[in-house]
């Protein structure tokens, strides 16, 4: 069982991002990143795949520039065999991003290819369908369980009130919703380990976009709330204000 | 003879300047020490925090041996361990890093503690290859939980007095040990036990002792006041039978074990403090942002903003001395020889050297959190008095460090001992040193200089003096009452507290300017600002101090002369608190936790 797991750096969810000067990015000063949250399911998915077939591999793939060499170390910590550093830029634009990931898997050997459902940046939720899609594969997305037998995978997928299970030919791909599994976290020991794990290098240059960026911007600040006043008595008031000032009634 | 090594021994920072370039700081943590952070966090966060009710207020001590065994999966019972025998092989800033933030876990840090320090340490340490081989794997994983047995009923403090007694056997193939062990940490749980017992009465040892010995049983748990998810029970010998191959290190040899093992166990205890103070903040700072009186909320008040600035700042110095001790350590360790065969033993020796730091370390660090804890309480108010809040465990639980490991009142007088005896032994030439300041103090007053000091000058200055005031003041004392010194508990403590805030001060001052010489002096405002506010209080302290050591070692005209040279070292232009206080609560309140 060959599997290649997609994954991104982005900022911790615990950092606070702010807008940078230029309005067209963010200001990184001060701000953690990690590996993307979505990302730890596929890659425990992966591993959990590899320890039940009894053999195969578990390589981790992403497009970014040497500060991303981390993030993948971050994957080797968890258990995976090797890394591959696609060098180059993403693009706001997902199918950009999607073209050059597609360009480094090519030409590789693998049965799956995992994703995290999205990014938590710049939440597209476009990479995994577009690499399927550029790689001609089926691709099976938000899912939240998955079996794999005799080179067909069996995906359970969130769908709106409910689920939907799909079948599917391997090689394919499958981006993995929260729930999917719990995924482990780095031993000491499997960080040490990360430090000998092959880590290649693959200059690919920097994704195309479709897109220009036109402005990033922080949230508008929240204004303060306001008492009406106490006990029932407070209650006319309070559902007028909600009627004609909020307008949610 | 020369004594010179190639890296700087224990209490040299005394009497030596030592470049910002050559110290550790957290700054020099790599990604693999952030990585084991996480890791650490996870851990806490998965296997601790969710059993938080039971753990530390229901009585269920048990839990402690699940969470090692899941320490024990994630490798973090395995870092001073070598590898051979499964463990990681760290190096002493990476046990120091994971050590602080095991404090995030409450009550399990004692089980962290006494399982990775004092309970596995002497088998690394002092363990044949059969007793490393047999204990060493286990303990890396939890498979076994580890005791340290030292104290009893009437041996705290003086722990050579110990009644405990071993008597081998007709056949020689055991020991019997009888003795009552006291306050040992693990011990309801434990599956092995380090303990000290005197052969034949007489020959100090340590053994390694299973728990199912025959003769060995295990008190009741006391009912502590805090730390209440820690096992502490007695350890009860009726003629335990211990095989031979269980004597750990030379037969009256234990209290080499026993020092030695200690000294480690304090200077992780330190880093633990230092973990311990973050979190007050990381508690009481959310709150008060959060917590509106007088239609503002908390962290507006000056008085507020003040207690979060004096715990910010002294965290910071402490949080510099330990890992820059730390640094020492790894540098007098990386001259050894790693294949050597008694690697391990000598490891422990090149951490001996330390001891000064290692017992400052413990007092000031110790005294840090009480620090945090108190005043974080106050911050929460009446909030802070009740169990739903965290500052009530964390205000119970400090109470514990500063009796242990040796309880501060005896480290205070271990740091000025050990400097004298370094200086007898002519490993530290101190008193060359105080006989240079003494003839400065005693001649003309030097030309000052007038004008502006520049980015930490006057606080350099400030270490300078503070330096001087220790050598002079411990100097003269030791010249004074000669041998009589060791009995002079209060002039001991005193310069054990003088050498302590010069060692902080200068730690958070080497570590400010090696961030400025890094990142610039922007990047390190707020860690000089801490330093400022810090230092230009513990100057007129440590005068104090310097004067109450005078004072009781010479009078007349001999002790005003002496105070005149004193009075002139600490002479310092005062700073205003208030701005400092607000500079740097209104960077620890935007962060909302400890932040440099």
């Amino acid at each position: 069982m060959k599997i290649i797991v997609c994954v991104k750096r982005v900022p911790d969810s615990e950092s606070r991002v702010n807008a940078a000067a230029d309005r067209k990015s963010i200001d990184t000063q001060g701000v953690k990143f990690v590996l993307n949250p979505y990302d730890e399911f596929a890659i425990e998915e992966a591993l959990r795949l590899k320890e039940a077939a009894g053999d195969g591999s578990v390589t981790v793939m992403t497009l970014g520039g040497d500060d991303s060499k981390e993030t993948l170390r971050s994957a080797l910590a968890m258990g995976a065999d090797e890394a591959v550093l696609l060098k180059g830029q993403t693009s706001i634009d997902g199918l950009g991003t999607a073209e050059k990931l597609a360009e480094g898997i090519r030409g590789r050997e693998y049965d799956l290819i995992l994703f995290g459902k999205q990014a938590i940046d710049d939440d597209n939720l476009q990479v995994p369908a577009m690499v399927a899609e550029l790689l001609e594969l089926p691709c099976a997305t938000v899912v939240v369980e998955l079996q794999v037998a005799d080179g067909r995978a069996t995906a359970k997928r969130e769908v709106e009130g409910g689920h939907e299970v799909v079948e599917f030919a391997l090689p394919g791909v499958v981006a993995a919703q929260k729930g999917l599994n719990e995924p482990r976290y780095a031993s000491l020991k499997g960080i040490m380990m990360a430090k000998k794990k092959p880590l290649e290098e693959v200059d690919v240059g920097d994704a195309e976009s479709r897109l220009e960026l036109i402005e990033v911007t922080n949230p508008p600040e929240r204004s303060a709330g306001e008492i009406v006043g106490e006990g029932p008595e407070a209650v006319p008031e309070l559902v007028r204000k909600l009627r004609e000032q909020a307008k949610v009634l | 003879m020369s004594t010179v090594t190639a890296y700087p021994t224990g209490g040299q920072f005394l009497l030596e300047d030592t470049a910002p370039a050559d110290i550790f700081t957290p700054e020099d943590f790599d990604e693999t020490q952030r990585m084991i952070v996480d890791t650490v966090r996870e851990f806490i966060g998965r296997s601790v925090t969710p059993h938080r009710e039971e753990f530390e207020f229901g009585k269920k001590v048990e839990l402690g041996k699940t969470m090692l065994q899941e320490a024990g999966r994630a490798g973090l019972l395995s870092v001073d361990i070598p590898e051979v025998y499964g463990g990681m092989g760290s190096d002493k800033a990476t046990t120091m890093l994971v050590t602080e933030v095991i404090a995030w876990s409450g009550s399990f840090s004692c089980w962290h503690g006494a399982q990775t320090g004092i309970g596995t340490l002497p088998i690394v340490y002092f363990g044949t290859k059969e007793q490393k081989e047999k204990y060493l794997p286990k303990l890396a994983t939890g498979e076994l939980v580890s005791a340290y047995a030292l104290s009893e009923p009437g041996a705290g403090t003086d722990a050579l007095a110990a009644r405990t007694t071993a008597v081998l056997n007709a056949g020689k193939t055991h020991y019997l040990l009888n003795g009552t062990k006291q306050y040992i940490t693990n011990a309801g749980l434990a599956d092995v036990f380090i303990v000290f017992a005197k052969v034949d009465g007489e020959n100090f040892t340590a053994f390694i002792v299973d728990r199912d010995s025959p003769g060995l049983s295990i008190g009741p748990e006391e009912k502590k006041m805090g730390i209440k998810g820690s096992s502490t029970c007695a350890v009860i010998l009726e003629d335990a039978q211990i095989p031979v191959a269980n004597v750990l290190g030379e037969i009256g040899r234990g209290h080499v074990v026993a020092f030695n093992i200690l000294n480690v166990g304090r200077f992780k205890l330190g880093a633990g403090t230092v973990g311990g103070c973050k979190v007050a903040l990381e508690h009481a700072v959310p709150y008060v942002k959060q917590r509106q009186q007088f239609g503002r909320p908390l962290s507006d008040f000056g008085l507020i903003r003040a207690k979060i600035a004096d715990i910010a700042a002294r965290t910071f110095v402490s949080e510099s001395m330990v890992y820059r001790t730390a640094g020492l350590m790894d540098q007098a360790i990386a001259t050894l020889d790693r294949d050597a065969e008694d690697f391990d033993r000598q490891i422990i020796d090149k951490v001996e050297e330390f001891t000064i730091e290692c017992s400052m370390i413990k007092v000031f660090a110790t005294e840090s959190l009480a620090l945090a804890a108190e005043e974080g309480l106050q911050m929460l108010g009446g909030y802070g008095f009740c169990e739903d809040y965290p500052l009530e465990q964390i205000y119970r639980d400090e109470r514990i460090n500063r009796i242990f490991e040796g309880t501060n009142e005896i480290n205070r007088m271990l740091v000025p001992g050990m400097i004298l005896r370094k200086a007898l032994k002519k490993e530290l030439p101190f008193f060359a040193a105080a006989k240079r300041v003494a003839d400065d103090l005693l001649g003309p007053p030097a030309f000052e200089e007038a004008g502006e000091p520049g980015f930490l000058e006057e606080e350099a200055r400030l270490v300078a003096a503070m330096k001087r005031s220790c050598v002079a003041a411990l100097g003269f004392a030791a010249q004074k009452h000669g041998e009589n010194i060791k009995d002079q508990q209060e002039i001991l403590s005193d310069a054990a507290d003088m050498v302590m805030e010069t060692y902080a001060c200068e730690s958070g001052l080497l570590r400010a300017l090696k961030k400025a010489s890094a990142g610039g002096e922007e990047s390190a405002r707020l860690m000089a600002d801490m330093l400022t506010l810090y230092i230009h209080d513990a100057m007129d302290r440590v005068a104090i101090w310097g004067r109450n050591v005078l004072a009781q070692s010479a009078e007349g005209d001999e002790l005003r002369t002496m105070m005149t040279g004193l009075r002139r070292l600490a002479k310092h232009v005062p700073v205003n608190r208030a701005r400092l206080h607000d500079a740097i609560a209104g960077r620890v309140v935007e962060a909302g936790r400890y932040t440099v």
